[in-house]
């Protein structure tokens, strides 16, 4: 193979490796470019249910695209995200939201960093002044460490 | 012997969790709907276009939602058991027709048979997106004021039949006297 064939052979490849990157949601901009971004924002943070490690823009399975459809009429119409989320989340649960909401149900989840932290910090000053209270060793007595 | 205990007991509970956690399907997503009224809609038939099938129709019985396409798999794997579950007349079955082509989806029936009462035709997908359907086959059991009491995704066999939906549609009955 000559390196002239070999180069086009490689470029054929990049050429082939780029196609995820041409745009999935073809459809034109909306009018108002803070809707857009709105519709934009949205598509970005919502789970598309039938391939589930993709959000809805970046899937081309048709209920992604109809969801798509659905999510920009409801941007078009002046809706607030709030109100689009909870459209959503009525019909598929919390799950369709890639930034799950606090609730009764997850507060643990959302909670557990904290709680950890304090009761490590609880558990180190225990620690801490049992140890403070203990009679220094002959070691360090002798060593005289600082 | 506590000190040693305590991250013992920690790290067998964590197993027992996440042995837990790794027996569960992640593509079975719970319906939000579940022990609330069902979304209204309001579909042509597929067998006459000129009529409407709505929620109305399914209310003042037990009834089922089965949401099917003829290019869904699964939907072919589960007709059997729907034509056997019509058969024993339990619960009528209506369809919604998801997204499909009505005029295989008429063929389909003339050629396997017609389990449903009525089909509505969702050509756009709308009535599924207001009833979280998310992957054909799906099949929603509703009580007769409307209630949804349970969602049942992929596809129906005799088992599942008997295991989840009887009792339910018993307890249905029994709860109207």
């Amino acid at each position: 193979m000559t390196r002239r064939r070999l180069a086009l052979l490689l470029l054929a490849w990049a050429v082939g490796c780029a196609t995820p990157a041409l745009a999935i949601d073809a459809d034109e901009p909306l009018p108002d470019p803070d809707r857009q971004a709105l519709y934009k924002r949205l598509t970005h943070e919502v789970r598309c249910l039938v391939c589930q490690n993709q959000t809805l823009a970046d899937s081309t399975a048709p209920l992604a695209a109809d969801l798509r459809r659905e999510l920009r009429e409801l941007v078009a119409d002046g809706r607030s995200e709030d109100e689009i989320k909870r459209f959503l989340t009525e019909r598929y649960g919390d799950f369709v939201l890639y930034r799950p909401r606090f609730s009764a149900r997850n507060a643990l989840l959302w909670l557990a960093p904290a709680l950890l932290l304090a009761g490590g910090l609880v558990w180190l000053y225990r620690i801490v002044r049992r140890r403070a209270a203990l009679p220094l060793d002959d070691d360090e007595e002798a060593g005289g460490t600082t | 012997m506590t000190r040693f205990a305590i991250p013992v007991v920690v790290f067998a509970l964590l197993v027992g969790l996440f042995w837990l956690g790794l027996g569960k399907d992640p593509t079975l997503v719970p319906s939000p709907l579940i022990g609330k009224p069902m979304p209204a809609f309001s579909m042509p038939r597929l067998n006459d276009p000129s009529r409407a099938l709505t929620d109305a129709d399914l209310r003042g019985q037990v009834s089922l939602l089965n949401v099917w396409a003829t290019w869904c798999v699964g939907c072919r794997q589960e007709h059997a058991t729907l034509l056997a579950i019509s058969k024993t007349g339990e619960v009528p079955i209506y369809g919604l027709n998801w997204k499909d082509d009505s005029l295989q989806a008429r063929a389909w029936l003339q050629r396997l048979g017609n389990p449903y009462a009525a089909i509505g035709v969702d050509a756009d997908g709308r009535v599924a997106i207001d009833w979280g359907v998310y992957g054909a086959p799906e099949t929603f059991l509703m009580a007769p004021d409307g209630t949804v009491l349970y969602k049942h995704i992929a596809p129906l066999t005799m088992e599942v039949w008997e295991r989840e939906f009887l009792p339910r549609i018993r307890a249905a009955r029994g709860g109207q006297g």
